[in-house]
């Protein structure tokens, strides 16, 4: 798999009969052609352009810190106002975000919960155009339960680069788990940079936020075995 | 377009941690983020970074006709406006409240306290003076940003070289750098800032160079500039947490410590750059 470095504005050679784009790639609508597979398709990210071996799905990886929201991504957001039946939610994208009084699992008209201005949620992007206000759900797409979305109580929430949520969120990724070897944790990781833990000891919450930002890519990006140095120096 | 406030779990952690003596950076509470420098190829460019927080300072001279009320001093004129760059909080054109204390206290700490001596600045009474234009860019905003543009400033100052002039009768004659090395500016003192930050709960002592988090939820902030001989430039309180007056001498004292401090890594880091540049025409 070929990886070049591709600029926003850049078209992209991305040409097949199922092609699918994935973050950072638009296809640009042309009324006169009629066939799909000759509109252009370009970059609206910087970073290094992927592709999958049969070339049918295409993507840009790059590292950024403001985020753009995407369908069925799982984010932090503050509460920042009530608009009408819902909440206007501030997910660090360019436009707030709204949240539906009736998007949560068991909710009806009667019985809403209760969130107030300052509040943290985690939820899941339902809808994101480009010119339009983001909304969000709190509840699994298919299975309408809550699933970990909703009000998030107490802990800290922290802001990291997008690529370090990213990592985060992979399983195979070593901080998480070592960080929960020492002292149990709870965390819960945002798409749009910003991350959600709680301790039981304000020095242990301390210790994961200066790990976070020792590991994030922007910050150094240190190793697994330098953070363990790192955290044996911690007093924990 | 006022930032928005902090999530109701941060406040609580943050102020439960600042209760144990204990910040988010794991620094102590009187500790500041170590500045670093980083100098331009040309005098007076400066990039001080404390932290995350980052602020670039220029400074350039030109020869103008004086004012007419003073013939005898050059003019020093300081510009800095804080960009969306520095953070997505700050709008383009309107100058938020933060913009208008740094630029407030910009103008007091440099300017105001005669650090630079503006006599010396003048060519040919009357007709000739240089005027000194600083520019400050806040690139990055990570709290504390008045410190940081103080210091940044200061420095620039300290950095830049003016062109040698000669004055023969009513002649006035530039020389290029190439010609004859240039001179450092005349200056008395060097002043630098040191901000605290004071919480709602009484039994939180204040921080020292607060982080942004922390800057946010503060209760009220109190900036004293004084130079390294313990002697006050500017002592600003706007509002905030009342404060005794043992509590304001106290800090004075711990501010004089970091300013010693702050002082001779300045000296020691213009030094070094000194060192590297070859100004000198032999």
């Amino acid at each position: 798999m070929a990886a070049s470095i591709v600029l926003p504005g850049e078209q992209v050679p991305a040409q097949h009969v199922n092609l699918k784009l994935g973050p950072g790639l638009l296809q640009l609508s042309s009324e006169t052609q009629q066939q799909a597979k000759s509109a252009p398709v370009i970059a609206t990210r910087s970073g290094v352009l992927n592709h999958s071996a049969n070339k049918s799905k295409w993507w840009v990886e790059g590292n950024s810190r403001r985020y753009v929201p995407a369908p069925q991504e799982s984010v932090i957001g503050v509460i920042t106002g009530r608009s009408g039946e819902g909440w206007r939610v501030d997910i660090g994208s360019a436009h707030p975000a709204s949240l539906d009084g009736l998007a949560f699992e068991g909710a009806t008209k009667r019985n809403k919960p209760s969130l107030k201005v300052g509040s943290l949620i985690y939820a899941r992007v339902s809808l994101a155009h480009k010119d339009m206000e983001p909304e969000l759900e709190c509840f699994d797409a298919q299975t309408h339960k809550a699933d970990g979305f909703g009000e998030l109580k107490d802990g800290f929430v922290l802001q990291c680069s997008l690529q370090m949520s990213r990592l985060l969120l992979d399983p195979k990724h070593f901080l998480l788990p070592l960080l929960g070897s020492r002292f149990p944790l709870e965390a819960a990781v945002g798409m749009n940079g910003k991350v959600w833990v709680s301790t039981k000891e304000i020095k242990h919450t301390i210790a994961i936020v200066r790990c976070i930002e020792a590991v994030d890519p922007d910050g150094g990006g240190i190793d697994e075995t330098n953070v363990k140095k790192f955290l044996s120096k911690l007093d924990i | 377009m006022r930032p928005p406030s902090p999530s109701i779990p941060e406040k609580k952690f943050l102020y439960d941690a600042l209760k144990q003596s204990l910040r988010l950076d794991g620094r102590d509470m009187l500790d500041l983020r170590t500045p670093t420098f980083t100098f331009g190829p040309e005098l007076g460019w400066v990039e001080c970074a404390m932290g995350k927080t980052r602020v670039i300072a220029q400074l350039d001279a030109k020869m103008v006709k004086p004012l007419p009320e003073r013939p005898f001093e050059g003019i020093i004129t300081i510009h800095s406006e804080i960009s969306p760059m520095a953070s997505p909080d700050y709008e383009p054109g309107r100058p938020s409240e933060e913009e208008v204390t740094l630029t407030r206290m910009l103008d007091k700490v440099l300017r105001r306290s005669d650090a630079i001596d503006k006599e010396s600045l003048c060519i040919l009474a009357g007709q000739r003076v240089w005027q000194l234009r600083l520019t400050v860019h806040v690139l990055a905003d990570a709290g504390n940003i008045l410190d940081c543009s103080c210091l940044a400033g200061i420095v620039a100052f300290k950095h830049f070289r003016k062109p040698e002039v000669e004055v023969i009768g009513d002649e006035v004659i530039v020389h290029s750098p190439s010609e004859r090395a240039p001179i450092s500016l005349a200056i008395h003192h060097t002043p630098f800032c040191v901000t605290f930050a004071f919480f709602p709960d009484a039994l939180t002592r204040p921080v020292v160079d607060p982080s942004l988090l922390e800057q946010r939820l503060s209760a009220g902030l109190m900036s004293i500039a004084m130079n390294a001989q313990r002697e006050i430039c500017v002592l600003h309180k706007a509002g905030g947490v009342p404060t005794a007056p043992e509590e304001v001498l106290r800090l004075i004292n711990v501010a004089s410590i970091l300013v010693k401090d702050l002082d001779k890594r300045v000296e020691a880091k213009l030094l070094e750059d000194w060192e590297g540049r070859k100004v000198e025409v032999r």
